[in-house]
């Protein structure tokens, strides 16, 4: 996998997830928690627009930020399938973000220590906010499985059915920056201990859904930046 | 024309505006590019997302051109990452004063996870204090509530 490749694939994951997180402002089940998730995805924004910006230059075809966000269209994103996945209801948004959460920071961790410059800076930055975004999303998913029986019930439904769409995120790609085959230890001894606390179960392994690095999605990203991209299509350069 | 030292470093953040850049430690450089012998202002973003980027680089401008500078530049830099070890302490005192708790040392590597030190309510100096959320009114800050003096109040997180 090529460094611009990475790069474009890193970048729209975050950016995938930010516009779901978004999704839930003004509708998360308290305020501070509607505050949190629209903290977390301004977080996502931010990487992603350092991430497009520099994967525009490595392209060298003239292309920004703007123009990788919102004039691809579905099968030229390459972000994971797990971010495009609907919210589903507050557990399916909490175990889509710990799973996030638990490959991105050591993702940017890794990165950080990368011969590319650019992205280690990036890593640098973003992975003191992942630290932050793990935590949020372990909180809630040791409160959710250790709460009541009802909250067990849906949070344990939840992780069954997000993790199978964890497993592309470890895909090997030797000659990337950082191989994500190497990340899955670190990945998985943190899923252990939270899942343990909350006294929830690992799933087995089985169906492995992928093909987002490739341009393969599901149906729902293109009802995601249908919503994403109308503003700037519609307007194209406007301003205010 | 005056010092454009002086006159970036005192450019408020526009989002707590009893602080200025440079006690917040996001104004990194003001240098003279030995080429062109243009003004160069070096800034870096506390978080990646910081929305107020934009506004602090047209304050700079301002304050630049004011002072005699309006062909300066103003780059962004992302590396070194800021940290919120290099608030200054003027800049800590006027968070307290402001009644936004000021930060701890910041955990040391990414993947520590954040230990959660006793934090002083900036109104009454109490530690009996607890957070309601992690994140609160701007990307820097979470939100805590004194069970002294049962006031709610902005903390700046260790990053």
């Amino acid at each position: 996998m090529s460094t611009l490749d990475f790069t474009l694939a890193l970048g729209d994951d975050a950016l995938i997830a930010a516009q779901r997180l978004g999704e839930w402002t003004s509708r998360a089940p308290e305020m501070e928690e509607d505050i949190a998730l629209a903290n977390i995805a301004l977080d996502q924004l931010g990487a992603a627009r350092l991430l497009l910006t520099y994967a525009g230059e490595l392209e060298g075809a003239g292309r920004d930020e703007d123009a990788l966000a919102y004039l691809r269209d579905d099968r030229e994103f390459r972000n994971c399938l797990l971010v495009e996945l609907p919210n589903g209801d507050f557990g399916v948004t909490m175990a889509k973000l710990f799973f996030l959460a638990a490959y991105q920071l050591p993702l940017y961790t890794a990165l950080a220590g990368c011969a590319d410059e650019r992205l280690a800076a990036i890593g640098a930055k973003a992975r003191k906010e992942s630290a932050y975004h793990l935590d949020h999303a372990a909180l809630w998913v040791r409160r959710l499985g250790d709460g009541t029986e009802e909250s067990h019930r849906r949070m344990q439904d939840a992780v069954d059915q997000v993790w199978p769409y964890t497993h592309e995120l470890f895909t090997p790609a030797p000659t990337a920056p950082v191989d994500p085959a190497t990340l899955r230890a670190d990945f998985d001894a943190q899923v252990r201990d939270v899942l343990d606390q909350a006294t929830l179960t690992r799933p087995a392994d089985g169906w492995t859904p992928g093909g987002g690095r490739d341009g393969l999605h599901t149906e729902h990203l293109s009802y995601l930046l249908a919503e994403m991209q109308v503003l700037h299509r519609a307007h194209p350069g406007a301003r205010w | 024309m005056s010092d454009p030292r002086a006159a970036v470093a005192a450019v408020v953040d526009p989002e707590i505006r009893v602080i200025t850049i440079d006690e917040l430690g996001i104004l990194r450089s003001v240098d003279e590019d030995p080429e062109s012998g243009r003004l160069v202002v070096t800034i870096t973003p506390t978080y990646t997302g910081c929305p107020a980027m934009d506004v602090i680089r047209a304050d700079v401008r301002r304050a630049l051109a004011a002072a005699g500078h309006p062909d300066a530049e103003v780059r962004t830099v992302y590396s070194p990452a800021w940290s919120t070890d290099w608030i200054s302490e003027r800049g800590r005192a006027k968070l307290a004063a402001a009644g936004i708790a000021p930060p701890a040392p910041a955990p040391r590597g990414g993947t520590v996870v954040p230990l959660t030190l006793a934090v002083r309510c900036p109104r009454c100096g109490s530690p009996e204090t607890e957070q309601v959320s992690r994140f609160g009114s701007t990307a820097c800050k979470a939100l805590w509530r004194c069970r002294a003096c049962s006031e709610p109040f902005d903390h700046l997180k260790a990053l």
